[in-house]
């Protein structure tokens, strides 16, 4: 197994540096160095001694690829490219065009993403996957029927909307909850229950539904006629039999999502006031703030590459008959 | 299972048993604001849509970032919070600055004797201006800096400014206003005010050079390098020199660029290790306004506390007409500022900014963005009498401060576009056609409820040279009929693109269409406000295509002059017609300067830029009024924009706060600020009393679908192979 992880490793280097050719391409073709000093310095009185001095400070002042004038590697290195990207692979993700460290913001910000993502990311599952088994325990009767009919409903309904409603219902009708914030030195699970039920409930139509067409599949296989007709009760067969047998496919949409939970969801921190990586993300996005940008894709994309890895080898503990080779 | 059903039913009963008795508490559940630790007088205010990006106050040039910078630090000079028009008054300073001017040898003279080489200034600081308490200023016993490091390790507890248990303070000093001006001459700050201030202050440039030039190791003192334009001449007297004669220099005393930083708080920044904490002077700003940071979060939020420093300040006694009726003078000759503390928070959404204000957990709807959205719609209705609230407000007696900023968003003809551009009278009059066919009176009502002025010239109310009524009203565009103005028909219109050479809207010559091109920000139009243009211009027969695109893409259009009508606006910084006018002085257009020039219509009139030239170095005063009178008529003959106007913004204020009147240009206005946190507390406990029965009615749910499925489980259960 360990020579297998190795491997995977390295195969992450040529991804990560093909992300990273990505999103540096895409960024410089919809910005030029030029526009963002701008965007950095302001729109007014600016000069064009103003925007090369900051281009110079802040490593924009050479060609993005190729640098022509410099002979042998420089052509390559000499680049906003390779200077701005070698430094990723190092970890060390620089200042933000503000100025601030961002190996620092994101130590702090990664925090209040986990609080959100974490126990909507636990308790969706457990729902889903209880709502799912209990459907399935009434398949073909009416009650199955119905609820397939409110999953599909409950799918079809942006996410926006669940945001929204609740914190118009929750929080601004009945005044349950606050509507917004987070309170890092008090009471922060105030803040969370509206966000993880509305992360939750948004989650749990399109959860419930595939968990169910999970779980039909295994109901119908002979080890569970078998179980019944020894007798064993409906809960007992449904957690004991169905559940781990049906993990594998569970497990390959589930663990690949738990590095990434740190970095948090773009709406649910935007529209609940939770100072995460996902508002910093857009935050980035919104003030062309390369740096953050870049390092954020950079860090997304190994947690991705993490989680991949880690449902490989969850698959050797769900199911022994996996050898990682 | 039996047990399971009725341990279940006991864990529902006892959580609704827990719920009716937390209900009974009188403290919302739904309040945000952590409650006050010191119980101090604390003003609850939101950050929105995004944090300020930088506090340094040579760095900064942004309105959401004064309303923090202007808090903190106290510039030499600064505006009166009542008076209109805008007045200057010494903030720092002992007096307005003394002004000599002088020749090219250096002797003085009068205005209007010669050729002014320079101006100085010469300003006295306040004897009881002291920076607010911070590490940078503390020592130890023998004098020297407590917190100077030699490598990062040796102050790696200290994450955040409070975290350091000394602090000091000292005099603000003429020097440290001096170093602030070296400051923004070091390319390494980066200020935006560098190139534009190299053109004025002696010597600027050269130290700027100078600077570039040295090799940094750690903390670079800049006392030890000259200014030439900038003479400390003792610990009270400062002497500013600029070339020539810029009158308008004196309002930029008044922002904080030209605030005082001490060398040695530069100095402590610097230390090893502290820029990778974010311990810098962009993040932990020091002066000795009113308040100092105590907490910088820019992810959740700001927290100002009184400067403790802080020098004797007093609310003005007098005031504009009508200020004393609105009950701004009530609090006159009371000692400021009034709180203790202001909490700002991070929204990045309108729903929850709304609905905390609403809720009373926000003293007022906003800071630098007004109330134009859907949910302000929803509360509250533009009406004859003004502002109306909607029945279930009319009870919070919510208050409104309306503020005109001295601003103005045109559309603009590019006037070298070979179509709409030229100084032909056919080309003025095919301009004044489409301005006539804009009714921007109509656009305004529909698109802003009414809150905006329409202009008449570049010059918005407020600033000397605009004029209310007939005086002000623009002859090619309105008539003045029955005391009023009223906007020159269609008819009209249509008679001008006849004598354009466009009749019925189609070129004379080729007898195609004549279809105009509408450049735009994506993010500043709608599909309803194309299709009312499309009505406007149709009206005339003429076609109208949109060409919206991004900042970056609308920028690049500036530069290269690929504009026909463009869009764009501009936000004063001091009270000045001098600010709008050079808006359309030839130099400024980006094809001449070759740089972001404002002059975006690319207008060039020799006459207009001469007028300018002499109007810029004119003291206020008759001669002045008849120059920019001049170029007021120029700017209306030529129909440079095809329509402008000032916003009204619209600011809440809930009824426990007071001195709420908006200065349109000074944001160094929360000392005036007072609060009835009483009040504040008692409303917050009436209006947010939770509605339980949705928990209920939710747990009872919850129960009346596990009864039955327990019933059917059992009833399967039990059930025999069929």
């Amino acid at each position: 197994m360990f020579a297998y992880i190795v491997r995977r490793l390295l195969y992450a280097i040529p991804i990560l540096i093909g992300v990273n050719l990505l999103t540096f391409t895409l960024f410089f073709v919809v910005n030029s160095p030029d526009d963002m000093a701008v965007s950095q310095l302001g729109a007014k009185y600016v000069t064009p001694e103003a925007i090369q001095n900051w281009k110079v400070k802040n490593g924009y002042d050479k060609p993005l690829f190729l640098n022509s004038e410099e002979g042998g590697v420089g052509t390559i290195t000499d680049t906003i490219f390779f200077t701005k990207s070698v430094k990723l692979f190092a970890f060390d993700f620089g200042r933000s065009e503000s100025g601030r460290d961002i190996t620092s913001d994101i130590s702090v910000r990664m925090w209040p993403s986990l609080a959100v993502a974490l126990p909507t990311f636990l308790v969706g599952i457990w729902v889903n996957i209880c709502v799912a088994l209990m459907v399935v325990m009434f398949h073909a009767t009416r009650l199955d029927r119905w609820t397939v009919f409110v999953f599909v409903g409950l799918m079809s309904i942006s996410y926006l909307f669940y945001i929204i409603g609740g914190q118009y219902m929750v929080a601004k009708t009945w005044r349950l909850v606050p509507i917004s914030g987070f309170d890092a030195q008090g009471q922060v699970w105030k803040f969370l229950i509206l966000p993880v039920l509305v992360g939750v409930i948004a989650g749990i139509g399109a959860g419930a539904r595939w968990y169910r067409t999970l779980f039909l599949e295994e109901a119908n296989q002979d080890y569970v006629r078998t179980a019944r007709a020894k007798g064993c009760s409906e809960i007992t067969i449904l957690f004991r039999h169905i559940l781990p047998n049906a993990l594998i496919p569970i497990l390959t949409g589930v663990v690949v999502l738990i590095p990434t939970l740190f970095m948090g969801s773009l709406l649910i921190e935007s529209f609940f006031g939770i100072p995460g990586l996902g508002s910093y993300m857009l935050d980035a996005i919104r003030s062309q703030d390369f740096a953050i940008v870049r390092s954020m894709v950079f860090i997304g994309s190994i947690l991705y590459i993490t989680g991949l890895i880690l449902t490989d080898i969850s698959y050797t503990w769900a199911d022994p008959r996996v050898r990682l080779n | 299972m039996k047990l399971h059903v009725r341990m279940v039913f006991e864990a529902i009963v006892l959580s609704l048993c827990v719920l009716a008795l937390s209900s009974c508490s009188k403290d919302p559940w739904n309040n945000p604001n952590p409650a006050n630790p010191k119980g101090l007088v604390t003003y609850q205010s939101v950050i929105s849509p995004a944090p300020p990006k930088h506090l340094d106050p040579v760095i900064s040039y942004a309105t959401d970032e004064s309303i923090f910078i202007m808090q903190i630090y106290e510039p030499l000079l600064g505006y009166h919070f009542l008076k209109r028009p805008y007045e200057l008054q010494p903030l720092a300073a002992e007096s307005m600055p003394e002004v000599t001017y002088l020749d090219t040898e250096g002797n003085s003279i009068a205005l209007g004797e010669g050729e002014i080489a320079f101006t100085r200034y010469t300003l006295r600081v306040r004897k009881d201006e002291h920076f607010q308490p911070h590490p940078s200023f503390a020592k130890n016993a023998s004098g020297e800096p407590l917190y100077l490091f030699s490598s990062a390790e040796e102050g790696q507890q200290y994450k955040t400014v409070p975290d350091f248990p000394e602090t000091g303070s000292r005099p603000v000093t003429a020097n440290d206003y001096a170093y602030q001006i070296k400051r923004l001459a070091d390319p390494v700050n980066i200020s935006p005010m560098l190139g534009f201030m190299s053109q004025h202050i002696v010597g600027m440039s050269e130290l700027s050079r100078e600077l570039g030039d040295v090799e940094r190791d750690g903390w670079l003192n800049l006392n030890d390098y000259d200014l030439t334009g900038v003479e400390v001449v003792d610990d009270q007297t400062l002497v500013i020199t600029i070339k020539k004669n810029y009158p308008q220099f004196v309002y930029w005393l008044s922002m904080h660029f030209f605030a005082p930083v001490a060398p040695e708080v530069d100095r402590f920044y610097k230390n090893p290790g502290f820029a990778q904490r974010n311990l810098t002077l962009d993040w932990w700003p020091v002066g000795s306004g009113p308040f100092m940071l105590v907490k910088n979060d820019p992810n959740t939020e700001i927290i100002l506390e009184r400067n403790p420093n802080f020098r004797e300040d007093y609310y003005p006694s007098e005031g504009a007409p009508g200020d004393a009726e609105a009950g701004y003078l009530d609090d006159a000759g009371k000692r400021l500022p009034f709180i203790d503390r202001a909490v700002y928070r991070l929204e990045k959404e309108v729903l929850p900014l709304w609905t905390k204000f609403l809720q009373g957990y926000y003293d007022r709807s906003g800071e630098v963005h007004a109330n134009t959205n859907g949910f302000f719609d929803q509360a509250f209705v533009v009406g004859p009498e003004g502002l109306e609230a909607a029945p279930e407000l009319a009870d919070h007696g919510i208050t409104v401060s309306i503020d005109v900023k001295p601003s103005l968003y045109y559309y603009g003809f590019n006037m070298r576009d070979p179509v709409l551009g030229g100084y032909t009278d056919e080309k003025r009059k095919l301009r004044k056609a489409l301005q006539i066919a804009f009714n921007a009176e109509e656009y305004i009502n529909i698109f802003y409820k009414g809150n905006g002025i329409v202009a008449q010239s570049p010059l918005p109310p407020g600033i000397p040279g605009y004029f209310p009524g007939k005086a002000g009203t623009n002859p090619q565009v309105y008539d003045w009929v029955d005391g009023k103005r009223e906007r020159k028909s269609i008819e009209h219109a249509k008679a001008l693109l006849v004598e354009a050479g466009y009749p019925n809207g189609r070129d004379a010559r080729t007898g195609e269409p004549l279809k105009i091109f509408i450049d735009v920000q994506s993010q500043a139009i709608s599909n309803p406000m194309m299709n009312w243009m499309d009505r406007q211009f149709a009206q005339i027969g003429v076609q109208v295509e949109y060409r919206p695109a991004d900042w970056n893409r609308t920028r690049e259009k500036y530069l290269t002059g690929n504009t026909q009508i463009f869009s764009h606006g501009w936000l004063a910084d001091y009270p000045d017609p001098e600010n709008f006018l050079f808006l359309l002085h030839s130099p400024e257009s980006p094809l001449v300067c070759k740089c972001d020039g404002t002059n975006n219509a690319n207008y060039a009139s020799d006459e207009y830029d001469e007028a300018f030239r002499a109007m810029r170095i004119m003291p206020p005063g008759p001669e002045r009024d008849v120059e920019v009178a001049k170029m007021v008529k120029l700017f209306q003959d030529d129909a440079v924009w095809l329509y402008a106007f000032t916003p009204k913004e619209i600011y809440l204020n809930n009824a426990w706060v007071y001195n709420t009147k908006r200065h349109g240009i000074d944001k160094g206005t929360l000392k005036y600020i007072r609060l009835d946190a009483e009040m504040r507390a008692r409303k917050q406990a009436e209006w947010n009393q939770p509605v339980t029965w949705p928990l209920y009615a939710g747990a009872l749910l919850v129960f009346a679908l596990l009864v039955p499925g327990v019933t059917a489980y059992r009833r399967r259960q039990r059930a025999t192979a069929r």
